[in-house]
């Protein structure tokens, strides 16, 4: 083929039949947004609702009745995790080309690693981080592992919004057996692109190591290693990293899954507490040091009350006899 | 609790407490009472009034400052009041009230909850 057709002719072709195909459909194509292995994200008009969104298609050709199913299965979990934290679908169908596809909240926002470059201050960071937090533990509580946490991944919109995005990996657990375990394991469904049984889906760094290995038993504390890994992502740039802190993102990537936080509403309590100056679960500290965090903490008020103390000893001391 | 309600308690009970204090003053003693009430409903007063202000004013500084002056002013209306002996005691009651001006300033902008907008 190369001998016939030069190569920028080649890359038109292949934008061309990556294009999709909206003649008679609600939706009119505005520019392409991105691209991943299977199927491309566009910025389309809703001419009903006259509206931006964003769609996602298959760049697949018709009939590969497999990956149609997941697409639209993907867009059907999505559409049931309501929260302001999440992607809302729009809607979801076939397009005239056969290509299965569905139409999502266009955001327009930073990438999280880019809006942080902007974002100096680590308290501010680990405000961002726990609402992260907020939409991953929806989803879990909703039976839906992400498995693809990481910067490049989350949003943050003009008004400080933070969603999560890119659930193409996701997948449906077990609906979990009383309180013993923080979730059950077993795959009952999987939403992403195809997963053959052991095959390593997502990003080296972020991903837990029974992830990396291949493990189909799952849970979210392979969610919780990933948020870890972002989290320590998110201070990569601070000198001398707290020790609570450092113990908080250790707990969280620790290698053995059994170590590591048992929901992400305990990692982000551990977070919070951080920031509040309050003890975290993963490290344990003296009573001195405690001791230390509380006068660290309340110092306005023991200085306020030290000051009218002494000036009352003072005055008592100097009154004339 | 509100601002005001929180500046009232706190108010209160450094009046109280600063009232009691006067019993390290054996001059004194015998109008103890007499110094409890008065530095309480001081207290009460100032309190309050920060407390009101805090709800109003949404600003530490201001805060501090508007406490400081209140209860310099209040601890200043009653040290002009002279003891049985003619004597004032300006810097025994005006410092110790300043402070607690300041106290109280500074919690009730920490602490307490706004005040609320109605909705329309």
């Amino acid at each position: 083929m190369n001998r016939w057709l030069s190569d920028s002719a080649l890359d038109r072709l292949r934008e061309v039949a990556d294009t999709p195909d909206l003649e008679g459909t609600r939706y009119r194509l505005v520019q392409k947004l991105g691209q991943g292995g299977m199927g491309g994200v566009f910025c389309v008009e809703d001419i009903t609702l006259e509206r931006q969104v964003a769609l996602k298609a298959l760049n697949l050709p018709p009939g590969d009745g497999a990956w149609s199913a997941r697409l639209l299965q993907e867009a059907r979990v999505i559409a049931k995790l309501e929260h302001p934290g999440i992607v809302p679908v729009h809607d979801a169908g076939t397009l005239p080309d056969g290509r299965p596809f569905y139409t999502m909240k266009l955001v327009q926002g930073k990438r999280l690693d880019e809006h942080l470059a902007a974002v100096g201050n680590i308290s501010d960071r680990l405000r961002v981080f726990l609402r992260i937090c907020d939409p991953v533990a929806f989803a879990h509580a909703h039976g839906v592992l992400h498995r693809d946490l990481k910067p490049a991944n989350v949003m943050v919109g003009p008004f400080g919004e933070v969603l999560v995005m890119d659930w193409g990996l996701s997948k449906l657990m077990r609906a979990p057996r009383g309180n013993e375990e923080p979730a059950t394991t077993s795959v009952i469904g999987r939403v992403g692109p195809t997963t053959e049984h052991g095959a390593v889906l997502g990003t080296p760094g972020f991903m837990a190591p029974e992830q990396t290995s291949g493990s189909t038993e799952l849970d979210e504390r392979a969610d919780i290693y990933s948020l870890g890994a972002m989290l320590q992502s998110l201070v990569a740039e601070v000198h001398a990293v707290p020790r609570a802190l450092a113990a908080i993102i250790r707990k969280a990537m620790a290698h053995d899954r059994r170590q590591r936080y048992r929901s992400v509403p305990e990692l982000a309590e551990d977070v919070a507490h951080f920031l509040d100056g309050l003890p975290v679960k993963a490290y344990p500290e003296a009573d001195w040091a405690r001791a230390w965090r509380w006068i660290s903490r309340n110092r306005a008020w023991i200085l306020l009350l030290l000051a009218y103390m002494i000036t009352r000893a003072v005055l008592i001391l100097l009154r004339p006899r | 609790m509100n601002k005001a309600l929180l500046g009232l308690i706190l108010g209160g009970v450094l009046g109280i407490f600063d009232g009691l204090t006067a019993w390290f003053t054996p001059a004194v003693r015998s109008q103890m009472v007499g110094i409890v009430i008065g530095s309480t409903v001081k207290g009460l007063i100032a309190g309050v009034l920060t407390g009101y202000f805090a709800r109003k004013v949404k600003s530490l500084p201001l805060g501090i400052v508007f406490g400081l002056g209140v209860g310099l002013l209040l601890a200043y209306a009653v040290a002009a009041m002279p003891d049985a002996s003619g004597k004032h005691y300006y810097w025994e009651i005006m410092l110790p009230g300043g402070i607690v001006g300041v106290i109280i300033g500074y919690a009730t902008q920490r602490f307490g909850q706004p005040a609320q907008t109605a909705a329309h």
